[in-house]
Parts: C-alpha cells; sequence; structure tokens
C-alpha cells in the first residue's frame, strides 16, 4: 500500500509522544517537530524542522502519506502572542495546502471544546453545531477559535481531502495544558460562590478518538468528552486538593497583575472556565467514531498527578 | 454506704433525681422534634431522600448538577414555609404521570415561591416523590451563590436544549409561560393570564411530552403589588422594579401567609409539527391557557377564604 504513512505534527510534546506510540504499530508514522526528540520509537522518522520554513515541504515525501494529524499548536509563551497567532494559523493552513496539493485523503485537526467559551447562557451540554463564542480578549482563546473555523473553511473547500476536526473537552493527564496545570497547583484557587459543573477527558482516550478519526472513513466536527461531568469542588476533593476560594472581582485583578508580570500563564479571562459551564455533548463521536471512554472519572482525574510517582 | 462528705451527697442527688428528670424533659422535647419533624417533612423522609439519590446513580450522577444533600436541606427548610405558613393543600397529584411532563402553571406573587411550593408538594407529598426542574433566568446564572445554589436543587439554565435534555431523561419539567408578565403584575390583575409564550408548545409536540395543567391558588395574595415602575427597572437592569408597600412594615419583608392550594389537572396531549406556523401553536397554546383559567376560576369560587 503506497498510502499509509500518516504526518504527526507536534510530536515532541506530552500528548504528540502518545500519539506516536499508538499509532506507529498500526502504520508508518513520520513525526514533525522543531525540537529535538527523545525516546520515539525506532521505526518512527521525526523530521526536525519548522512547518513554516518552505524548504521543510521538500523533506516531506507527500505521495507516500495517507493522513496528516494536525496536534503541533504551539503555547510557547515565550514567543509574543501576535506572531504566535500567526504561526499557528499559517501552520494549519500550509499543512491543509500539502494535503490538497499531494491528494492526502484525510486531515485530522485536534482543536478543543474550550473554543465554545463558557459563558453564564451556555446549554449544559453543546453539540457540534453551537458557535464558538469563545473568543473574548484571550488572545490564547482566539488563536484556537480562529483555527477550528480555518480548518471548518477547508472542510468546506475541499473535495478531496477528508477534514476531521476533534474538539476535545479538558485533556487531563501528563500535558501540559491549562485545565491539567491548573489541578496540579499546590493551593487551587476557586470562584466564591461558584461551582460549575466540569468535563475532563483522559490523554489516552483522546489518542484512542484520534485513532478513531483516522480508520472511519468520516468527515467533520465531533466533540470528544470523558465520564460524566461533577462539580468542579467535587473533582478537587477527590483529587484531595487544598483550595482557597477568592471573590471574582478580587481573583480577576489580581490574575491580571500576575500575568502582566509574568508569574502566571493563567489569563484573567480564563477565569470564566471555573465560573460557568462549558460542557459538550459527543454523542456524535459515539454514534459515528465508535468512539467512547474508556478512563472512569477518578482514573482520568488522578492522571494529572501521575507524574509524581510514575517519576 | 452513704458518703458524708456535703459535695459527694450532693453529687448522689444529682445522679439519682435530678438527671432522671433532666433525661425526662430530654426526652419529651426529643419526642416532639421528632414529631414536628415528621408532620413537616412526612415519616417516609429519608427514604425519599435516599430515592433521590439513587435516582441518577446510573448516569453517574445528575447531568445537570442536582446534588441530593443541598436538595434535602433546602427542602427541609422549604418544608416549614409548605406546611406551616402556606399551608398548602395540593389536589390531583395522581394526574402527574410517572414519565416525563411539563407543568404549566400560572405564575405570581412577585418572587418565586410558587414554583418552590409546586416543588415541595412534589417531592413530600408524591408517591414516589418526584424532583421538578425548573429553569432560570440567564442572568442568575451570573450571580456568585444563588447560582451553585439553584444549580444544585436541580434547576437549569432557561434554554431550549437543556428542556429538551431534561425530558428525554424523564423529568418533570415546570414552565411558567407567563414568565415575567406574570409574576411581577399588579394585585389588580390578580388571578387574570397574561399573555403565554409558544416555546413550551413547540417543546411539547417536538418531545411528545404531556403537558400538565397547574393552577396555584394563594400565590397571587402573597404580595401586594400596587403598579410596576418601568424606569426603575430598566435603570436597575432588572425585570421589573414592583411597588409593594408592605416591605416598609416590620416583617413585611415576609410574604403574607396565604393558604396555597395547587390544582393538577389532567394532562393535554398535543399532536402535529412542531415547526408550524405561530398561528397554529397559539390556537394550542390557547386550549392550555384556558384550561387553567377555568381551573383558576373554579378554585377561586369554592375557595372558603384567603387565609383558611
Amino acid at each position: 500500500m503506497a498510502r499509509s504513512a500518516v504526518l504527526v505534527t507536534g510530536i515532541c510534546g506530552r500528548l504528540g509522544h502518545r500519539v506516536v506510540r499508538a499509532l506507529h504499530r498500526e502504520r508508518p508514522v513520520i513525526g514533525l517537530d522543531r525540537r529535538p526528540s527523545s525516546d520515539l520509537p525506532q521505526d518512527v522518522e521525526h523530521i526536525q524542522a519548522d512547518l513554516m520554513r518552505s524548504a521543510t515541504r521538500q523533506l516531506i515525501r507527500g505521495p507516500e502519506l495517507g493522513a496528516i494529524v494536525h496536534l503541533g499548536i504551539t503555547h510557547d509563551p515565550h514567543v509574543p502572542s501576535a506572531e504566535r497567532h500567526t504561526r499557528n494559523l499559517l501552520s494549519l493552513e500550509k499543512l491543509y495546502r500539502m494535503a490538497e496539493d499531494f491528494e492526502i485523503p484525510k486531515l485530522v485537526v485536534l482543536s478543543t471544546a474550550n473554543a465554545y467559551g463558557p459563558r453564564a447562557g451556555n446549554a449544559q451540554f453543546l453539540t457540534e453545531d453551537a458557535p464558538l463564542l469563545g473568543s473574548g480578549r484571550s488572545v490564547e482563546l482566539r488563536t484556537l477559535v480562529e483555527l477550528d473555523m480555518l480548518a471548518q473553511s477547508f472542510a468546506l473547500r475541499s473535495s478531496k481531502c477528508k477534514v476531521v476536526i476533534l474538539r476535545p473537552a479538558n485533556i487531563l493527564g501528563l500535558v501540559k495544558n491549562a485545565a491539567s496545570n491548573y489541578l496540579r497547583l499546590p493551593v487551587v484557587p476557586t470562584l466564591l460562590g461558584f461551582d460549575p459543573m466540569v468535563q475532563a477527558v483522559h490523554e489516552d482516550d483522546v489518542v484512542r478518538a484520534i485513532s478513531l478519526a483516522l480508520k472511519a472513513d468520516v468527515s467533520g466536527v465531533f466533540n470528544i468528552a470523558g465520564p460524566p461531568p461533577i462539580h468542579l469542588s467535587r473533582a478537587l476533593s477527590l483529587l484531595e486538593r487544598r483550595t482557597v476560594a477568592v471573590p471574582h472581582t478580587v481573583a480577576q485583578a489580581a490574575l491580571g497583575s500576575l500575568f502582566a508580570a509574568r508569574v502566571t500563564r493563567f489569563e484573567s479571562t480564563e477565569l470564566d472556565f471555573i465560573r460557568y459551564v462549558c460542557m459538550i455533548d459527543d454523542s456524535r463521536a459515539r454514534r459515528l467514531l465508535g468512539y467512547e471512554p474508556a478512563c472512569d472519572l477518578k482514573e482520568t482525574l488522578l492522571a494529572v498527578d501521575r507524574e509524581r510517582w510514575v517519576g | 454506704m452513704r458518703s458524708s462528705h456535703p459535695l459527694a451527697r450532693l453529687a448522689d442527688v444529682a445522679k439519682t433525681t435530678t438527671l432522671p428528670w433532666f433525661e425526662g424533659v430530654l426526652d419529651v422535647v426529643r419526642k416532639k422534634t421528632e414529631d414536628f419533624s415528621n408532620f413537616l417533612l412526612g415519616e417516609d423522609f429519608e427514604e425519599r431522600v435516599n430515592w433521590l439519590r439513587n435516582r441518577y446513580d446510573t448516569l453517574g450522577g445528575d447531568p445537570f448538577g442536582l446534588d441530593p444533600e443541598v436538595a434535602k436541606g433546602a427542602v427541609t427548610v422549604l418544608s416549614f414555609f409548605h406546611r406551616l405558613y402556606f399551608r398548602t393543600e395540593s389536589f390531583g397529584l395522581e394526574n402527574v404521570p410517572e414519565q416525563r411532563a411539563l407543568l404549566v402553571a400560572n405564575h405570581s406573587g412577585q418572587i418565586p415561591i410558587d414554583g418552590a411550593i409546586i416543588g415541595s408538594s412534589l417531592f413530600l407529598d408524591h408517591s414516589p416523590p418526584r424532583v421538578v426542574r425548573a429553569m432560570i433566568e440567564k442572568w442568575a446564572v451570573s450571580l456568585p451563590f444563588a447560582s451553585t445554589f439553584f444549580n444544585k436543587v436541580g434547576q437549569v439554565v432557561g434554554v431550549p436544549e437543556n428542556a429538551r435534555r431534561l425530558l428525554e431523561m424523564n423529568e418533570l419539567l415546570l414552565v411558567f409561560p407567563e414568565g415575567v408578565r406574570g409574576i411581577s403584575k399588579p394585585f389588580s390583575q390578580r388571578y387574570q393570564l397574561q399573555d403565554f409564550g409558544l416555546g413550551f408548545m413547540r417543546l411539547a409536540i417536538e418531545t411528545g411530552t404531556p403537558i400538565v395543567p397547574v393552577a396555584v391558588v394563594g400565590a397571587e395574595e402573597q404580595y401586594i403589588n400596587l403598579g410596576n415602575l418601568e424606569w426603575a427597572a430598566r435603570a436597575l437592569g432588572i425585570p421589573a422594579f414592583p411597588v409593594v408597600p408592605q416591605i416598609l412594615v416590620p416583617g413585611g419583608q415576609l410574604p403574607l401567609p396565604t393558604k396555597y392550594r395547587i390544582y393538577y389537572g389532567e394532562p393535554l396531549r398535543f399532536g402535529g409539527d412542531p415547526a408550524d406556523d405561530d398561528t397554529v401553536l397559539r390556537d394550542k397554546v390557547w386550549l392550555v391557557k384556558q384550561c387553567i383559567q377555568d381551573m383558576l376560576n373554579r378554585a377561586l369560587a369554592t375557595r372558603t377564604g384567603l387565609f383558611v
């Protein structure tokens, strides 16, 4: 079979590692990442190059590729936000061009359910049709919304390439995203008088969803949720965290100055995630992808602590 | 051998006579409290709460966030108002189906006590207990504590998707199609149903849910509203600003202890296309509204008194 290889971007990230490990036994995997790799499986080819450079394209043997999985969204805080924004959008654009030119039949883009945005008027469970209102004032979130919308426009335009957009709930695990980092804080701040329901999904379940998106002859947008939702307070007590409740106005002001002083990477607009619901209905993925989370609530939550005892 | 030391004798007296007397008093107090709590909550209250705890277990907890322990506390407080303060009487509880249903009620009383009392009547007086889910305004979700409390006693944000999902879970959904028009209406318009919204009818047809008309008598007189100040409501960004002189009298902040009578009517079923024109839906809504108005009129005609 000529077209069996899959190109995975961002393989040196924590999630990228796990995706590569899950896929390489079934089909050839080519990884693309600027960062140097460590402990990748022997049979995985790592192209250490920047997608933004035009020379990179020559390194990729397009006709061999059967699919592209795009995980390489950068959150690098050392890069100025405006540059990070263009970098992320251009990377996806370039991947799409590649898919078009080489007639690669599938492009899987990992978006996020946070793109829907936490809002007071949100339905308890948002379906894929809900508008992406997560932009607000946060540059980080706006980038994610624009990436998702760009991928959607590709899906509309392309005739040969099937585009799959996955919108997982808060991914928990070894990954270093806002949700996992928040739960790993030594003392977890919450908002006084607010205790929204929250959803999380284990990183391994996301990896499963990605391989299902590659196998099935499907395209479109899929929400990916984990075990049933619970109140934030209950999640924190299951994790045995010490918490401190802060009034919203105080938290907003404090986080604003801490962010400006570069003490924290949490933006004050992200406080809405622990104030309002932003949860998804993943029945479409269950129906069309055959997806089902394998990790239960406890496993999913405790995944953020795994590093501590695995070492 | 009796001790001769005065302190030891005192201890003796305390042990043999005073202590049993205190214990007796305590027993009576305990018995009275138990009787009182049985009167308020019913003897099978714990069973009802256990039923509630089990209700959502298969789902891994209520997906909307109902917390049985918080709900238990809320019902305990509410039972005082339900039994003693408003002396609620419920009629036609057998008309509430076992499966999903839309409870459609008249809305009144300036603050939504009517919803809370309907909730406590179905939890405490209906067998098996039923949880009433109502929908709250979006702006209430941004209030600290209140939003959390409403959420944990099973109330959800008022959007159609939530209503549909609750009905699919076979829940009882309480709606007040009059909305603010009903709850804030002045005293002179008591028991005159205001315009009904159409949303509930579309929902009922779409999900094939029976509509249980509910008439609440008593709530309309609990606060005497002389009129609404529209400009004040607009300035404060709140739905209505009623003029209620009684709140200036000490103790008048509490509603008048009118007697609540709640009538559950026979379920109405509607067929047809949920995407029909508003005019078609309006006819069906009119039937429901007329049914509730008739129930109200009949109840008012036979009412023995405002407080008894």
